[in-house]
């Protein structure tokens, strides 16, 4: 029977959360890795029983966990991130040139079709790649080196990379987006990139249409027609049907175009879901009201999905890695909270339950469709 | 043999439970014996000294005979004690918090 088990990184640990294919109800395991914060577990497309976790905390740094059976057991692998050869700088808050610091892996993105192939985003801003299962990892420099790179500045959460997309229809295409430098694609297997940022506006620079300098939150793509990517940006909701070369915004009637996490149907996908939050200063619903907003024509037109969801003094985030879908026939959505909830939707949101209530702070939510 | 008293994080992280007990040859200083630690327990490596510079991580801290030896010459010799085995090398969490 199918089945489906939802990942669920935290501030203070790492959550498993499993259910059958009915999704009615749920069992909780963990914390795993009680204490460490938890940015992000995913499993790999290519074996489900293979997942990725990016754990770190103040006092030890980056560790990066393994396991080889659904989260049962674990084991740590290598922690070694490395920029290649001598990172020059790039530019801090303050404009001044600030050398490139490993801080932390704020994404891990598994292969394909590979399980021992997976990506690793970090702050500051690379893209490394592990091919033997996390034992060793390698920087792909050439984003890093970018003629922009010079002038990358951090967002309020540092200069991370945090979205990776591996295209299913084209293995030498990927997308990564930093924040706040913008969205990249690569067109040869990560080799060489290119700033894909066209049409976005961002007010808070000094030239609103720059080619770099966005704060771009999260990007996704529907696996059949992986050309058209939809974005939460800091502001501004918006659609590229070129594979970025050009992006519009969609935005239209939604009660606030501000958010971090978005999500496309996996059968439909002209289906779009976005969290709305208030403002990049008030990181909250609108109105106090939970609301995921849904667009069945590709963006432009909203619909709130509140059916299960708190409506009133609800004053959450939903974090840019906390938000997922399963492949199910009738596919499930899910979302964790600043508050610690994972609400999940087995009907493609048209109603939501708290699969659990009060967990620590949730940074990451990935779902695992299991056959 | 030399004692090591870890923190719980990494305690859970090296799979041990009380003070990890090394073989350093003489002398035992800072480096030798985290290099011993770390030999021992690769998935420690990082967590206490960075992984490029081998410096001290900002919030890690090494105590020994009731002394502060985090910011100690990491080739400097350790107190006999610690050497001997009579006393622990403390590696420690600073404290975070308010």
């Amino acid at each position: 029977m199918s089945g489906v088990r939802v990942l669920v990184g935290t501030k203070k640990g790492a959550f498993i959360l499993s259910a059958d294919g009915a999704r009615r109800s749920w069992k909780v395991d963990g914390p795993f890795f009680g204490g460490w914060e938890m940015y992000h577990v995913k499993g790999s497309p290519a074996d489900p029983q293979r997942i990725y976790a990016s754990q770190s905390t103040g006092w030890h740094g980056q560790v990066i966990q393994r396991s080889s059976d659904g989260g049962k057991t674990w084991e740590p692998v290598d922690n070694r991130f490395v920029y290649d050869g001598t990172p020059g700088p790039h530019t801090w808050y303050d404009g001044t040139p600030h050398p490139w610091e490993f801080k932390r892996v704020w994404h891990l993105e598994p292969s394909l079709d590979d399980p021992d192939t997976v990506f690793a985003g970090a702050e500051d801003a690379a893209l490394f790649r592990s091919s033997d299962g996390g034992k060793s990892w390698g920087e792909l420099p050439g984003l890093r080196r970018h003629p922009t790179a010079g002038g990358w500045q951090p967002g309020a959460g540092g200069l991370c990379l945090h979205t990776i997309l591996l295209d299913p229809a084209d293995r030498r295409r990927l997308y990564v987006a930093i924040s706040a430098a913008g969205a990249f694609r690569s067109d040869d297997a990560g080799v060489t990139w290119k700033p894909i940022n066209r049409g976005l506006k961002s007010s808070f620079l000094p030239e609103p249409e720059a080619e770099v300098g966005h704060c771009v939150h999260r990007i996704a793509l529907n696996r059949a027609r992986p050309g058209v990517l939809f974005m939460q940006k800091h502001w501004d909701v918006m659609r590229s049907d070129d594979a970025g070369e050009q992006w519009r915004e969609v935005s239209g009637n939604l009660p606030s175009d501000f958010g971090f996490t978005i999500e496309v149907h996996p059968h439909e996908p002209e289906t779009v879901y976005v969290f709305p939050i208030k403002s990049d200063q008030e990181h909250y619903p609108p109105e106090g009201k939970l609301r995921v907003y849904r667009s069945r024509s590709g963006g432009d037109e909203w619909e709130p999905l509140t059916k299960g969801l708190p409506q009133r003094d609800c004053f959450v985030n939903v974090l840019r890695d906390a938000s997922s879908m399963d492949a199910l026939d009738v596919p499930g959505l899910y979302f964790g909270t600043t508050g610690g909830q994972v609400y999940g939707s087995a009907d493609a949101g048209e109603t939501w339950t708290a699969i659990v209530r009060d967990l620590p702070s949730v940074y990451s939510v990935e779902a695992q469709t299991l056959a | 043999m030399i004692l090591v008293s870890l923190p719980p994080h990494l305690r859970t992280l090296a799979r041990v439970e009380g003070d990890v007990a090394l073989e350093v040859a003489a002398p035992v200083t800072q480096r030798a014996v985290l290099d011993a630690l770390e030999a021992a327990y690769p998935m420690l490596r990082g967590t206490i000294r960075d992984r490029v510079t081998a410096r001290r991580r900002a919030f890690m801290r090494f105590f020994a005979c009731r002394r502060d030896y985090s910011n100690a010459e990491p080739d400097a010799p350790l107190p006999a004690e610690v050497a001997s085995g009579a006393e622990p090398f403390l590696v420690v969490g600073a404290i975070a918090g308010g």
